[in-house]
């Protein structure tokens, strides 16, 4: 984290908050805090990946990444771009530098557009190259995904699942962004087709020294593709680490939780485990009380817990977390058996 | 000696389509032991979901057709019971949980009402009765406060919650099997893992057996003692769990296990790509006469290509249906 | 339950296996009437509509009875020498009024039907695809021309002014669009939080671009539907405004002739039921044609 050049995407203490609707006039707005002083950093060339549950405030963290969702409150620097200052001509020209994949490969695809007017449009839009070579190049863009050249003459609901997936990435790379944003690229298509997407992107990676931001529930996918992941848990980041010691070593007891629920094909694995079962459900983020958030279903919560909130720290290089329980060496909380 | 509780033999189910016959479930041999969890693996289109709704006797006619074989629980067929008599199977001896559970609860009526009705309309139980039979059923799941839950609705509740209902809701009867269709697929992981706690724990007090139906390999090895994989509507692969495991033999279970990168506890620096299993299910109506799996089977050859490779048995209770095997026993 | 196999996936493998080259794409416009060419019913309806057109504009040079001269006995029913749909009660030949109050009819169907149209989607696509207090203030206008007794609305409207083809087609479309209105708005929320709208802000479409280039095709097939209803609806409004005498008594209309020939619907059928026919004929017609549009834009219904 030495050379400043070296990271692309800088976001500090970002906030957004949805006003829900009063129930009537006298009742007081809630507000709901889905992301709620997030700062993470990530490095050229390198991927971060965001976990947590539903209602953790990752999506909403892409989306705002994205200028998708307005900002409440925070920093964000795409290289040397401000991005929340951005507005007008200026977003739209900064979009080109960011582009995102979507989830859902049968609603992110416009129905009425072909497939490769879908990956021309952004081209068209941003005024990327010269007008007459812009097929050529979306042309090689469907070679690049794994597509061939006539599929371009198809229109979404021809192709399966995996393969509207490919025009999604063709479609995020045709203005040569810095950063993609890949929202949960494989948690809607089959098993056996979640391997083609997620070496496609490795690749593609590789080739164009492209920067993930990388949003998934699946620890396993994540395990997989990323470099550094952040462990979300309603609206705040409970830990921060490199790639391994993420999953060697865990400190956050919300992290050995995700861990532990996780199903695991390994037997072996299975006998080892270090289970921790927790409770219940999140609890909504809806005007939330004090304190660590994780509290109220953590097995080692203690008084401090419930009234202060704990700050994401820096145990070591590459790992950092936000709980009152792990000591300032890493040591993590201790069970009581 | 273990009863066989339901026993499928020679299922064949066809649906008409518009380019022709699909044959969506053929030839379907299998057996579940009171107490047992039987996982069913494969990608959508393979037929699982199918299986379960010729079960219960839900496959919608037309357009499909069950076109022969038997479904046999207690050695009763349930595929000549008349709709009466399965309309007092379904729920009361055989139930089933769906993947969705904000679409599968009635929003209009409270989840006290839900569970009880079925147990009203099976067991002739008075309201009274009944609702105290909703009572235990939602402890019994793990519902906190259950005597102020059972009069809320579903919308008032979250999505493990409403599965614990739905849940509930199938268990209500005390059926002997119990169907569950991607049960988890919507939820959390920390969810999930206590829906599955919990089954596990109800089939252990209750005997019920349980069908699993899931994409999920992780997921099977945590539920299931017996697995089938379903390709094309065909049973590839058929083992106890440990065996497909640690041995699978066909090679789209194989590719269904390695395609998936697994959370382990030991993650290498090195990242070498994941296997892919090239293309896509085909459909069903294009199916040849050889092995439906081999356009995408990288060890496919003339044989394959041409003939359907039989089911046959490598091991006690392993079951395969690939002209591999038959290759290496010859070498 | 996606064992029966969905079209895409074969529509893809197959043209897999077909090593098919680089297809010549058509310009949409005219892929879009050779699929309207292939619909038999919307051809149909073209035809119709075509047909009643020419009745309205070109016949009435060839036939040249006033369609307010007394020419027969009163009440002669059709077959009749000369009057070939019989009179009405004050001896007007009929076949005279449909052709010549055929072009009012439509003139105010079409006009108002158009106004309606476009009053509904503006209010409709921007109160759903803005949401907030846009919304707000554009579902409360809805509303309060939902709430007023239509037909007296327009009748107040047409009784402010002097009756006449513009005012009583401007009366029907402003009583008529919330129904537009509230079915665009609903589309437009669906559809702007589909990931494809987000995708085009992602890739810097203006708002202008997305309301009318990606959201508004995509909520077509229900608005078409309405469009088509809304022309019916303008058509029987307006013979509903001539049957309580508010239409210019001097423009000869097919909805005046129902509306002026009320009371001997028992004694002589033919006078509101062959102008019946031709409102039916009319609002048919174009109900097929907006079907039939509806699916030549809609890539979905184009396989094969």
């Amino acid at each position: 984290m030495s050379a400043n050049d070296d990271i692309l995407l800088d976001v500090a203490n970002l906030k957004v908050y949805f006003q829900l609707p009063r129930k009537n006039f006298l009742a007081k707005a809630s507000q709901v805090h889905a992301v709620d002083d997030v700062s993470f950093q990530v490095k050229r060339g390198t991927t971060l990946g965001i976990v947590g549950e539903s209602g953790s405030g990752k999506t909403t963290t892409a989306m705002a990444v994205m200028r998708l969702t307005p900002v409440t409150e925070g920093a964000m620097r795409l290289g040397d771009t401000d991005l929340v200052a951005l507005e007008g001509e200026a977003l739209r020209q900064a979009r080109g530098r960011m582009q995102i994949i979507f989830q859902d490969p049968y609603s992110s695809l416009n129905p009425r557009v072909r497939a490769g007017a879908i990956v021309r449009e952004p081209m068209d839009l941003m005024n990327i190259g010269a007008p007459g070579e812009r097929d050529a190049r979306v042309a090689e863009l469907f070679g690049k995904v794994g597509l061939r050249p006539e599929q371009q003459a198809l229109f979404p609901h021809q192709f399966s699942g995996g393969q509207r997936q490919r025009v999604g990435v063709a479609r995020a790379l045709a203005t040569q962004p810095e950063l993609v944003v890949c929202d949960e690229p494989v948690s809607a298509l089959d098993v056996a087709i979640q391997a083609q997407i997620l070496n496609l992107l490795r690749a593609l990676q590789q080739e164009f020294g492209l920067t993930y931001l990388f949003i998934s529930h699946d620890l396993g996918v994540v395990q997989y593709m990323c470099d550094e992941i952040a462990v979300m848990y309603l609206g705040q980041i409970v830990e921060h680490a490199d790639r391994i010691p993420l999953f060697t070593e865990p400190l956050h007891p919300y992290t050995w939780a995700l861990l532990s629920a996780v199903p695991s094909a390994d037997p072996v694995a299975r006998e080892q485990a270090d289970r921790i079962r927790l409770e219940g459900d999140p609890p909504s983020p809806i005007d939330l009380p004090p304190g660590c958030r994780f509290a109220s279903r953590c097995p080692f919560a203690q008084a401090l817990c419930v009234q202060e909130t704990p700050p994401l720290r820096r145990i070591r290089a590459g790992h950092a977390v936000a709980c009152h329980l792990v000591s300032d060496d890493g040591v993590p909380p201790q069970r009581q058996s | 000696m273990p009863e066989r509780l339901l026993e499928i033999e020679d299922l064949r189910v066809e649906f008409k389509t518009r380019d022709g016959i699909a044959k969506v479930i053929d030839n379907l041999n299998i057996s579940l032991q009171t107490g047992e969890t039987l996982g069913i693996v494969g990608e959508s289109g393979c037929g699982k979901s199918m299986t379960a709704l010729s079960i219960m006797g839900l496959v919608p006619i037309p357009p499909g057709r069950i076109a022969g074989g038997r479904i046999l629980l207690d050695g009763e067929d349930l595929l000549q019971a008349s709709e009466p008599r399965m309309r007092e199977v379904r729920g009361n001896e055989i139930s089933m949980i769906f993947q969705e559970p904000m679409t599968s609860l009635n929003p209009v009526y409270s989840i006290g009402d839900q569970i009880a009705e079925t147990a009203r309309l099976h067991e002739g139980l008075s309201r009274a009765d009944a609702m105290a039979r909703a009572l235990e059923m939602l402890r019994a799941v793990g519902i906190p406060a259950a005597e102020r839950r059972i009069n809320e609705y579903p919308h008032q509740m979250s999505g493990g919650m409403r599965q614990r209902v739905m849940i509930a809701m199938a268990l209500a009867c005390k059926p002997r099997v119990l169907i569950a269709d991607e049960p988890t697929t919507a939820l959390d992981v920390t969810v999930q893992a206590q829906i599955f706690d919990l089954l596990n724990d109800l089939k252990e007090k209750t005997g019920t057996a349980i069908i699993m139906i899931t994409h999920d390999m992780g997921a099977i090895a945590e539920m299931a003692q017996r697995v089938v994989v379903m390709y094309a509507g065909h049973i590839i692969e058929q083992a106890d769990v440990g065996q497909i495991l640690t041995d699978p033999r066909h090679p789209y279970t194989q590719g269904l296990i390695r395609c998936v990168p697994h959370l382990t506890q030991t993650p290498s620096v090195e990242r070498p790509p994941l296997l892919e299993i090239p293309g896509v299910v085909p459909a069903l109506s294009q199916l040849g006469s050889g092995c439906s799996f081999a356009p995408r089977c990288q060890y496919a050859d003339a044989k394959c290509r041409a003939e359907m490779p039989p089911s046959t048995a490598i091991d006690s209770g392993h079951d395969v249906a690939c002209w591999l095997t038959e290759r290496e026993a010859a070498a | 339950m996606s064992e029966q196999h969905s079209s895409p996936n074969q529509a893809a493998s197959a043209a897999f296996e077909a090593e098919i080259q680089m297809p010549s794409i058509e310009h949409p416009l005219r892929e879009a009437a050779r699929m309207f060419a292939r619909n038999k019913a919307a051809v149909g309806g073209l035809i119709l509509l075509i047909g009643i057109l020419l009745l309205t504009l070109v016949v009435p040079f060839f036939y040249t009875v006033d369609p307010f001269d007394l020419v027969w006995a009163p009440l002669s029913p059709p077959g009749t020498e000369n009057v070939p749909f019989g009179t009405d009660y004050l001896g007007r030949d009929i076949l005279a009024g449909i052709v010549h109050g055929g072009r009012a009819t439509l003139a105010v169907g079409g006009a108002a039907a158009i106004l309606a149209v476009i009053i509904g989607l503006s209010v409709g696509s921007l109160a759903g695809y803005y949401g907030g207090w846009v919304d707000e203030v554009l579902m409360r206008i809805t509303e309060f021309f939902q709430v007023l007794p239509t037909l007296l609305f327009a009748m107040v409207i047409v009784a402010l002014f002097k009756p006449s083809v513009a005012t009583v087609a401007f009366a029907i479309g402003v009583v008529s669009w919330t129904a537009v209105a509230r079915l665009a708005r609903s589309e437009f929320l669906r559809i702007r939080s589909l990931d494809y709208v987000k995708s085009a802000r992602s890739i810097g479409s203006s708002n202008r671009r997305i309301i009318w280039l990606v959201i508004l095709p995509n909520a077509m097939p229900p608005l078409m539907v309405q469009a088509t209803l809304a022309v019916g609806g303008a058509i029987l409004f307006e013979a509903g405004l001539s049957f309580l005498g508010l239409a210019d008594p001097n423009v000869m209309s097919w909805g005046f002739m129902i509306g002026s020939s009320r009371d001997y619907l028992m004694d002589a059928w033919w006078t509101v039921t062959i102008p019946g026919i031709f409102i039916f004929l009319t609002v048919l017609a174009v109900s097929l044609i907006g079907d039939g549009l509806n699916d030549a834009t809609n890539p979905k219904l184009r396989e094969r």
